[in-house]
């Protein structure tokens, strides 16, 4: 009896917490009519009408801010991975007096408000002929995760055994050597936590491309979400479709690959 | 590992040139920024000394973007922090299924605050949304969520929590995984009850769990933008303006970069007594290790 009460108070809280995510989905498959007439948010319409999500990919453009995302997203995570593997490995491995005031640095950098970025960012982006561009938004995503990433990486390095890279040493690796063939290998699941984390970051962003891009064939699907609700302002099952669209891919990332995700969560014990 | 002394450098020089461009520099030149009357055009940068922060102290659009900044400050930190301890220790007692049931609180993690707008401005929405149709069940008045300029900040947060409450959680639970097991049991053994056993046992423990938690919380709290740049754009007429973004209006709207500037530094200074606890903090682990 103790029993039920408890599963029944827990399922009842996990429900109210997800009515946000409940609703959006039975509105997403919703008419305008259906959803006027009955006012149940709660329960699917006895017609699953799928015309809504075709009209976000085709008409909403989605398709576009879509493949947009992808192109940013990657290359961003790649690149963020690869740039603080090696700052991270300088600074967990090398004894140097600037190790710690350039540590401090990145973490420093990842926790400063946006604000203090925006214009100078900006700025040059323009001077430098890479605004309005992916280039640009990837770059800047790049250099800023860095921060963050360096800071995770460098924790995960600096428990590797150092007798690993003595005996490294005395085979006579160079120092490259030891970072390619050594660490790299051993921070493989570090690196799979941290770009599962960054990925779903990048793909969330909405700031920096609103800053940085301007055309509507660059922007991602948060830009595009927000061009699309001013088309369709009032129209809240393909504004549900598309936000739908919009959240799919960082939500499968998510539940395939939880522990990874939550593990550089808590690794970091900081977003970005 | 004994090198050179330029070897660690060699391989500092990509990420920090790329950190210099992109991080570094710019916080600099925002400073500077915020002692000029730039426009973001002209090729002539005035300096104006300390005429920005005057302004700002005069101007009723900023110090009313501050206070919003201090309630979602506060929101977070006795809001979040709480309610994620709370769901945390909830969920942690690890009863069958409860790996679900994190799963489920999990999920508004990975939605962008673009998507939590569009979903939480439909929940508000005046006539039809779920709120006031749920409060015309009961028979009571709807409430104008995002147009009562009394309101709107706390509606913005509440949207705001949604996500915040499971980050909050995220730390407790990796806090409550540090707590020794011996601990726990000895209080059992001493015969506390669950409440005894939670405020003299497993709080202390989660001292740096907390630390965290509330650090995080409150740079983000004074990071806010996005979702309130979807959802009310600050409006109606300001009323749920927050520093962030009466920065970004007034650089990219009003085309006041100098003055958009000194708002960002105001924020940064505020922000930078929590950056230092936090970092306080992560080094402190590391003299333990």
């Amino acid at each position: 009896m103790k029993k039920v009460v408890f599963y029944s108070f827990a399922t009842l809280l996990i429900f109210i917490w997800l009515i946000p995510f409940i609703a959006v989905f039975f509105t997403s498959f919703k008419t305008m009519d259906t959803l006027m007439s009955t006012h149940n948010w709660l329960f699917p319409s006895k017609i699953w009408h799928f015309k809504n999500f075709t009209i976000a990919w085709e008409d909403g453009n989605m398709r576009q801010y879509f493949l947009n995302t992808f192109i940013i997203t990657i290359p961003s995570v790649l690149g963020a991975l690869f740039i603080s593997s090696l700052s991270a490995f300088a600074l967990s491995k090398y004894e140097f007096r600037l190790s710690k005031p350039i540590l401090l640095v990145f973490i420093g950098g990842m926790l400063i408000p946006f604000q203090m970025l925006l214009i100078p960012v900006y700025r040059f982006s323009i001077k430098i002929g890479i605004y309005n561009s992916f280039i640009g938004l990837i770059l800047f995503h790049i250099a800023f995760q860095t921060g963050f990433c360096t800071f995770f990486l460098r924790n995960f390095m600096k428990t590797i055994p150092q007798s690993i890279f003595d005996a490294a040493t005395v085979d006579g690796a160079g120092h490259f050597t030891i970072y390619r063939k050594i660490v790299l290998p051993l921070i493989l699941p570090a690196l799979a936590a941290l770009g599962i984390l960054e990925f779903t970051w990048i793909w969330n962003d909405y700031l920096w491309s609103l800053i940085l891009i301007q055309s509507d064939k660059y922007k991602p699907v948060t830009l595009g979400l927000t061009a699309m609700q001013g088309e369709w302002i009032t129209q809240w099952n393909i504004i549900a479709a598309g936000s739908i669209l919009a959240a799919i891919v960082p939500l499968i990332v998510f539940l395939l690959f939880q522990k990874y995700f939550i593990e550089g969560l808590t690794a970091g014990s900081i977003k970005g | 590992m004994k090198s050179k002394w330029w070897v660690p450098y060699s391989f500092l020089i990509i990420p920090l040139l790329l950190y210099s461009i992109w991080v570094i520099i710019p916080i600099f030149q925002t400073m500077f920024l915020s002692f000029t009357n730039w426009d973001g055009v002209s090729p002539l940068i005035n300096f104006v000394g300390l005429k920005n922060f005057r302004e700002l102290l005069k101007d009723s659009y900023s110090i009313l973007s501050f206070w919003n900044n201090i309630k979602w400050l506060l929101g977070f930190a006795i809001m979040a922090v709480p309610l994620g301890l709370a769901v945390a220790m909830f969920l942690d007692q690890g009863f069958a299924g409860s790996k679900i049931y994190k799963t489920f609180m999990f999920l508004p993690m990975t939605l962008s605050f673009v998507v939590i707008g569009q979903i939480w401005s439909w929940i508000f929405e005046p006539r039809d949304g779920i709120l006031n149709t749920f409060l015309s069940f009961l028979g009571i008045q709807g409430i104008g969520w995002l147009s009562d300029p009394k309101i709107v900040t706390y509606s913005l947060i509440m949207a705001a929590l949604w996500r915040q409450i499971p980050y909050a959680m995220v730390i407790f639970l990796a806090g409550l995984k540090q707590v020794p097991k011996n601990l726990v049991d000895a209080s059992y053994v001493d015969g506390a009850n669950s409440w005894q056993r939670f405020i003299y046992v497993i709080l202390p423990m989660l001292r740096p769990a907390t630390v965290i938690a509330i650090t995080v919380n409150v740079i983000d709290s004074l990071r806010a933008f996005d979702i309130i740049y979807v959802m009310t754009r600050g409006g109606p007429f300001y009323s749920s303006s927050v520093m962030a973004n009466y920065m970004y209006v007034q650089a990219f709207h009003n085309y006041r970069m100098g003055y958009g500037s000194s708002i960002a530094v105001i924020q940064f200074l505020i922000t930078l007594s929590f950056i230092i606890i936090y970092m306080r903090h992560v080094m402190k682990k590391e003299v333990s290790l």
